[in-house]
């Protein structure tokens, strides 16, 4: 009994006192269709496997992403430290978000209006999508604060971190542009006049004031290219630069690793502490 | 031994006032050449696609800033009603159009009266027989409204007053209310383009709400090439 291969052991088990019923070559058959069978699953199993490997012998991209996302965190390392993380998915969101608005948006001062309501009336989730960009927008430049605020307190922005301290901070001044441009799109009475409001104080500047604000508007009157602007602007010119800024930025990160917080108090070197006595 | 020889010629002394490349055996280089053949290719390749990405950038970059420096054009003469529609004690409220090519967004109030001799006396202003003031506020451009009660323009965004006459009377404006030209034809009003005033009501081309006018403030707020 013990002599038998486990298919047919479990098969014949107690029914018929253990005597083997079927052939040697029914047998054998059997046994070829069950080990073909593991052939295939084993090759299945190989297919994501093999797609990886051969993606990551011809990128490399398996050591860079292993040291990307797999590195050593700092001791202390706590939930304040996802803030960076959350800002970049609000801006993901923003991005998704806005190009199917945009499928059914239109950017013209008669047409803006009525493709707005459309778009929160009639289209399928249409209100869910344009009111997760429009909240979405207000989570972003919370978010992009709360995570200055942290890299301020926590003295991440010290050396040799600095550089990266800029590029965010250009990142902050290009989603407050996003805010800008993006709050006139749906022009309703309230946006429209925020925006005249907003271009207004960028003519307040002295001497280069009334230039920028010419630039805005495209003329001296807020008129039919200015909404047009503003959408080329919100929709291409800005998201390429916080994408490509938004690179830079992780790329520094995962290159000189984050900082302990600061009330972590630096653990002395063996050797150090040995030459001190 | 005479003078000092190495046979590399990479160690030799190199002279400042010898060309580029002599006596420093760089490969690919003629001894002597100022320029190497790698170095000349490299400024080249450089050159051409900084010459490539300039003939495009520049372009666009004319095309985008292109509104600064054109001229807006002047907007011709509206009619806005009837000389007996107006009188110099109240204004009265049309609407004129700013931009014809953006529908609503592109038409303004203006409050209009008859010029009052007695009140108006601005010597610039002598020659428009009606009174036209922009709704735009002087402080950061929401419409202001007429209070017939109080004889005073009132912003909604925030709290600019003025006087019956445009002058600021309170809140944060920097000037007075700008004022269209005006004419009369045929027994017809007509308004023109829009003036700014500094605040002895002196003309000045149209100037952005929130620019300053008045002493040396005139030439920190320029005139635009827009306007």
């Amino acid at each position: 009994m013990k002599l038998l291969p486990g298919p047919l052991r479990r098969r014949n088990g107690g029914k018929n006192g253990g005597e083997v019923v079927t052939r040697p070559r029914d047998r054998e058959i059997e046994r070829e269709k069950e080990s073909a069978k593991e052939r295939r699953k084993e090759a299945l199993v190989e297919i994501p496997i093999q797609t990886l490997g051969w993606l990551d012998e011809r990128t490399g991209g398996g050591p860079f992403l292993r040291g990307f996302l797999y590195r050593k965190v700092p001791r202390g390392t706590n939930w304040f430290y996802t803030l960076g993380s959350a800002t970049m998915f609000a801006f993901v969101s923003q991005a998704v978000t806005g190009v199917f608005l945009a499928m059914y948006y239109r950017p013209s001062a008669t047409e803006a209006y009525p493709s707005v309501q459309h778009i929160t009336n009639d289209v399928f989730l249409g209100e869910f999508v344009r009111g997760m960009h429009k909240w979405g927008a207000t989570v972003m430049v919370i978010l992009i604060f709360a995570h200055m605020g942290r890299v301020f307190f926590f003295g991440a922005y010290k050396y040799p971190r600095e550089l990266n301290w800029i590029i965010g901070v250009v990142l902050i001044v290009l989603t407050l542009m996003m805010a800008l441009t993006g709050y006139l799109l749906p022009f309703d009475q309230r946006s429209f006049w925020a925006t005249v409001v907003a271009v207004n104080l960028n003519s307040s500047g002295p001497i280069i004031g009334p230039y920028l604000a010419d630039f805005l508007r495209g003329g001296a009157e807020f008129g039919a290219t200015t909404i047009s602007r503003f959408y080329a602007i919100h929709m291409l010119l800005i998201p390429g630069l916080i994408a490509a800024l938004i690179g830079a930025h992780l790329y520094l990160v995962a290159k000189l690793g984050t900082t302990a917080p600061p009330w972590l108090k630096a653990e002395k070197r063996r050797e150090l502490a040995q030459e001190e006595i | 031994m005479p003078g000092p020889t190495v046979a590399d010629p990479s160690k030799r002394p190199h002279s400042k006032k010898s060309p580029y490349t002599a006596d420093r055996g760089m490969p690919g280089a003629f001894d002597g050449e100022t320029v190497t053949r790698r170095r000349f290719m490299t400024g080249g390749v450089l050159a051409a696609g900084g010459i490539a990405t300039a003939a495009f950038t520049l372009p666009a970059l004319g095309f985008a800033l292109g509104p600064v420096f054109t001229r807006t054009e002047a907007r011709n003469w509206q009619d806005v009603g009837g000389v007996n529609d107006f009188n110099p004690l109240t204004y009265s409220s049309v609407v004129g159009t700013i931009d014809p090519y953006v529908g609503e967004t592109g038409k303004t109030t203006i409050y209009i009266r008859k010029r009052d001799p007695s009140r108006d006396t601005a010597k610039e202003l002598l020659k428009y027989p009606y009174v036209a003031i922009s709704t735009r506020c002087m402080h950061l451009g929401c419409p202001v409204r007429y209070v017939q009660a109080s004889e005073r323009f009132i912003c909604p965004c925030h709290g600019g007053v003025y006087t019956f006459d445009g002058k600021v009377a309170g809140g944060p404006p920097v000037r007075p209310l700008d004022r269209f030209e005006t004419k009369v034809e045929n027994g017809r009003v007509f308004v023109g383009k829009r003036f700014s005033l500094n605040s002895k009501l002196e003309k000045f081309k149209p100037r952005d709400p929130s620019n300053h006018l008045d002493g040396v403030w005139q030439y920190i707020y320029p005139s635009r090439p827009t306007t």
